[in-house]
């Protein structure tokens, strides 16, 4: 089979790119392993909601149009979401399609399925970054009596024993899947390494309305001063709900989560962490005040500043004055270990040389190190917001640009 | 950040140190580095330690000079105190990384510095070591650092500098997290 470009991935990234494909005249097909939106409807857990606002959700030719646009989506209305939007963009999708390598031809790709080849000149790589939970090495030697459990396995605490559980992780995910467990009356703690802090309201507005109108969402990845650190920066600790609640380690501890540091091995059985908390914390909370100085900034500069209600700080984190330093993982005290110590792509169908030390494609903006390869969806990518629906928006609208000129570029060369 | 007539200068050579961030970038196996220090017991519980040669950049290399330190314990432990006791150098070492890693960072983020001092405690109930109670430990049970810096900067900008000089730092690194230590007889 021959087509012009192959989109790897239909969620929203693929989708986003299919739009723009198409509103070119792009011959193209979107190939997904299962169908539209997969990992949406089933690998993440029951309650997760999306963490950006309704009126955010916006991709080329789509927006939320329903009743409730400051609320936050369930996983599975996303998912509806973007089927809804595949079916009217008339995306070319050919679901339950498992592609098993992409390799260089002379005059582009071929794309290897079990529902057989595609040969074509452009491809986009948009199967997202979070396809595996990355464990760290350690994680054998928890000693059996623990059960373990990723969050990508993770459905709800009914899975659990009634016994207590460290949640190992702090990013969005840690903070939602801790507070969940907790509420379902088990004890728990929560391992804490590097994190970023975020209240769900500021000011009245919700966070993400402030770093979008405040720019922040729209920082570029040529602006940012390290951009391999920044696309390492873990998930802001947010999450969607009706009482538009904060999930900083602040509200964790007031439900009873218990904090620790960053879980730095376990040996012998014992778990021990590290004695670096109180600084992770500092650290977050200066980045929080950095965060709102930049949107004070704002509010006074566009003359918003009497329209929102008064700038405020929040209470540094509380931090125990002297913090467990260990745990004995076999006296029963810890019954299941919950990994949300963040997820990493599967590229082990790649067979093209572009894969960096840590496995990550080299890509400068989205453009892959590799003619006529894109990539979209990954943290920042091209902007804060990449990883977002609305980042997809964006970057598929600029990657659209250059691989359009690059089919431009091929189709003069061939020509002449 | 500030701006001033002269150039911020802290004495650090930030350009050299981002250099070689990019050269290790292409040249990964030259990051490799082996920190050697050799130690000969003189008496009682008096040694001397010597640095001299490292490994780095993919060869041997070697110090200015050679540094010799005294460790000894003090006279309250009937010792008879030739040289600071080896918890005290790891508080040495704890301040002086922190330290190096506030010009940097601070050089790097184009802040004067105009003095930097620390004060450095270790709490520790001797039980652990004197094997008098197993559920103290031999260790810290504690360490306090204490900064007090002059520098064109807010108070928050100052923060930032010790938090993230301590999120570089190898020694607050070995001290919060376990490492693996294989000692051999030979």
């Amino acid at each position: 089979m021959r087509t012009t470009t192959v989109v790897l991935g239909g969620g929203q990234s693929g989708l986003a790119m299919s739009h723009c494909l198409s509103a070119r005249s792009i011959d193209h097909v979107v190939l997904e392993r299962n169908e539209v939106a997969n990992s949406w409807r089933r690998d993440r857990w029951d309650s997760l909601r999306l963490l950006t606002p309704n009126w955010q959700c916006r991709l080329p030719g789509h927006a939320y149009q329903g009743d409730d646009p400051d609320g936050f989506m369930m996983a599975s209305e996303v998912a509806d979401f973007l089927a809804e939007y595949a079916k009217r963009i008339g995306a070319p999708v050919i679901g339950g399609t498992t592609v098993t390598s992409v390799r260089r031809t002379e005059d582009g790709y071929a794309v290897g399925s079990d529902q057989g080849e595609w040969l074509c000149t452009a491809v986009v790589v948009a199967t997202g970054a979070f396809n595996v939970p990355a464990i760290p090495a350690f994680a054998e030697a928890v000693p059996s009596n623990v059960t373990t459990i990723t969050a990508m396995d993770y459905r709800n605490p009914d899975q659990l024993g009634e016994g207590g559980v460290m949640v190992v992780g702090a990013s969005a995910t840690g903070v939602q899947l801790a507070s969940e467990i907790r509420r379902s009356g088990r004890e728990v703690v929560l391992s804490v390494g590097e994190h970023v802090r975020g209240p769900r309201s500021y000011r009245g507005q919700d966070i993400h309305w402030w770093m979008e109108v405040a720019g922040v969402l729209d920082e570029r990845y040529d602006e940012v001063d390290d951009i391999v650190r920044a696309r390492r920066v873990p998930s802001m600790q947010l999450a969607g709900s009706d009482e538009r609640a904060t999930f900083d380690l602040n509200a964790l501890t007031a439900m009873g989560v218990k904090l620790v540091g960053r879980l730095a091995g376990v040996r012998d059985g014992q778990a021990q962490f590290s004695g670096s908390l109180r600084n992770k914390c500092e650290l977050a909370d200066l980045k929080l005040g950095r965060l709102l100085d930049t949107i004070d900034e704002w509010a006074v500069t566009s003359g918003q500043d009497g329209s929102v209600s008064a700038p405020h700080r929040f209470e540094p984190t509380r931090v125990d004055s002297s913090p467990r330093l260990g745990l004995d993982l076999t006296s029963g005290e810890i019954e299941t270990i919950v990994w949300s110590t963040g997820f990493r792509p599967d590229y082990s169908w790649l067979e093209v040389d572009v894969l960096d030390q840590k496995g990550m494609i080299r890509h400068d903006g989205g453009v892959v190190d590799s003619p006529g390869m894109y990539l979209l969806g990954n943290p920042f990518l091209r902007r804060r917001k990449s990883s977002f629906i609305d980042g997809s928006r964006a970057d598929a609208e600029d990657l659209i640009v250059e691989l359009s000129a690059y089919l431009d570029r091929r189709a003069s060369s061939s020509t002449r | 950040m500030t701006t001033t007539d002269t150039p911020v200068n802290n004495g650090v050579n930030v350009e050299a140190l981002l250099g070689a961030r990019t050269a290790l970038t292409e040249a990964p196996e030259a990051a490799a580095f082996t920190w050697r220090a050799t130690c000969e017991w003189q008496n009682g519980t008096h040694s001397q330690s010597i640095v001299e040669d490292f490994f780095g950049l993919g060869e041997e290399q070697r110090h200015r000079t050679r540094y010799s330190f005294e460790a000894d314990h003090p006279e309250i432990f009937a010792s008879e105190d030739n040289g600071a006791t080896p918890v005290e150098y790891v508080l040495v070492a704890l301040a002086s990384c922190l330290t190096a890693g506030v010009a940097a960072v601070a050089q790097n983020r184009e802040i004067q510095l105009r003095s930097v001092s620390a004060t450095l405690e270790g709490s520790m109930d001797v039980r652990g070591i004197l094997g008098m109670d197993s559920d103290v430990r031999n260790g810290f049970g504690d360490i306090k650092v204490s900064y007090k810096i002059d520098a064109d900067a807010s108070p928050d900008d100052i923060k930032a500098l010790v938090a993230q000089s301590q999120k570089r730092s190898a020694v607050y690194d070995i001290i919060t997290n376990p490492t693996n230590i294989t000692v051999e007889v030979n």
